[in-house]
């Protein structure tokens, strides 16, 4: 589902004379519907980096990403945001949503996206967030006066609403108690049992031991480390 | 797919000066395009040659019409670009009052872009005039009233009601949320996104403001001295901005 074959990435600052930091190089990893792999390193080894590449998010430099068949390195934006709005969900560590939108329709706004009914993607959000535990009193609220934990489950139910073939996982579980991660693991292991390929980034040792079938160590794409 | 509107080689110059130059671009059906950059980037220069408010030196602009296909807009006569405006395409300028006519009522506002593709019955346009008062959030008792009586957030709205009426596929804003408090802002961006995604619309947003284009905007063009020094998908660009002046913009940014 996922494919990435010697995938490298620099990053040039023109305002500060023109240095060049290379931060990836010839990484390579594929994911197979079904399969969670997850990605290890050190702070700043490039976790973050090569899933925001797989997401089109950065530029890659040089390499191929396919995922379900798009090499998201070469395409046009169009075919980006088809493949984001159809195939790769990405759950990132903040919430970005546009001010006064309501909780339940932020949730809802990928199934809309898609073209699903209006109830029933409001019914998809509304069941998220009761598995969630945000409080029925705070769907109709804007997320962006939510407490931390609170975003982060808003944004887990919005990454979580239409089942992607394929998503990233950027520590899903971060801030989050015990019932609440637990919930979150669970999603995590639904979406994989209907074949799902998942990219996750976990801190959380026990929860990545818990879904990941595979760990891939991102410093050894760091250039300049391996020598 | 075939792009809605098709934009090659674009070129317009003030004198020895350059206004925009060497633009080029595909906008397809439901993308909203962004374009920044400072003030005298050549931004506006760039929506007004595309919107047909002034006429630039070279290119094409072709826009894919309902009867015919794509048609360059720039060689059109006059009455046909003007029937263009009326049906298909909408303006959306910084300034309400540049867009509104200030002396007829709010209703009279939106009632007038619909007889001016041939509605007729007064009941019929009062009620849709009416109805999209409705959508932009101005209560049905201000219908009479003129623009002069609105702030300048209604006026706004207005203004967007005003140009979505006729139902057109592509709409060009200029600045539409500048001069507007914040929290006026938030609800026109909102209302905005929401009206993109009902009726399919395509759209090319002038702005300088990076956080509205974040929100609104699919895709985005940057623009320096009439140039066009970098474009690709929003996100893309604002995070991993290639371009020198692009990483300077983003890191002028001010935190909230």
């Amino acid at each position: 589902m996922i494919e990435i074959e010697n995938l490298s990435k620099s990053f040039t600052l023109h305002n500060q004379g023109g240095a060049v930091i290379p931060v990836m190089q010839g990484a390579t990893l594929s994911v197979a519907p079904g399969e969670c792999v997850a990605l290890t390193g050190d702070s700043g080894a490039g976790k973050s980096t090569l899933m925001r590449m797989i997401y089109g998010n950065y530029l890659a430099a040089s390499g191929r990403i396919l995922v379900g068949g798009t090499d998201v390195a070469r395409a046009e934006p169009r075919e980006i945001l088809d493949l984001r709005r159809h195939t790769l969900g990405y759950v990132s560590q903040f919430l970005r949503v546009v001010p006064r939108v309501p909780t339940r329709d932020v949730v809802a706004e990928p199934l809309l996206a898609i073209g699903t009914p209006r109830d029933v993607a409001r019914a998809r959000a509304e069941e998220l967030l009761i598995r969630l535990n945000i409080p029925e009193t705070l769907w109709s609220l804007s997320p962006t006066t939510f407490s931390g934990g609170e975003q982060q489950r808003v944004n887990i139910a919005r990454g979580f609403a239409h089942a992607y073939p394929a998503l990233l996982l950027d520590e899903p579980t971060a801030s989050l108690d015990a019932t609440n991660r637990e919930t979150v693991l669970c999603l995590i292991e639904e979406a994989k049992a209907r074949g799902a390929a998942i990219i996750g980034i976990f801190h959380d040792a026990p929860a990545r031991d818990r879904v990941a079938d595979r760990e891939i160590d991102v410093s050894r794409f760091t250039p300049g480390r391996a020598a | 797919m075939t792009p809605l509107l098709s934009v090659r080689n674009l070129a317009k110059h003030y004198g020895a000066r350059i206004g925009c130059t060497d633009v080029g671009f595909d906008l397809y059906p439901g993308e909203v395009l962004g374009i920044v950059g400072e003030s005298g980037s050549g931004k506006s220069t760039l929506l007004n040659c595309l919107a047909g408010h002034l006429e630039p030196d070279t290119g094409e602009v072709l826009f894919d019409t309902r009867s015919d296909g794509p048609r360059d807009t720039l060689k059109m006569s006059e009455p046909e670009r003007r029937m263009l405006g009326r049906t298909d395409w909408a303006f959306v300028h910084q300034n309400a009052r540049d867009g509104l006519r200030m002396g007829v009522s709010a209703g009279g506002n939106v009632g007038e872009r619909l007889m001016a593709v041939g509605a007729r019955h007064y009941g019929d346009i009062r009620a849709q005039a009416t109805d999209w008062l409705g959508r932009v959030e101005i209560a049905e008792d201000r219908i009479d009233d003129r623009p002069s009586a609105f702030s300048g957030g209604m006026q706004q709205r207005l203004q967007i009601a005003r140009n979505l009426v006729t139902g057109p596929r592509l709409v060009f804003m200029d600045e539409p949320t500048g001069g507007l408090d914040v929290s006026v802002q938030a609800r026109l961006l909102d209302l905005l996104r929401g009206l993109v995604r009902e009726m399919g619309l395509s759209a090319i947003i002038v702005t300088h403001d990076l956080a509205v284009v974040r929100l609104l905007a699919d895709r985005l063009m940057v623009m320096k001295s009439g140039h066009v020094v970098e474009q690709g998908l929003t996100d893309q660009v604002l995070d991993d901005p290639q371009h020198g002046y692009t990483q300077l913009l983003v890191s002028s940014i001010l935190q909230v």
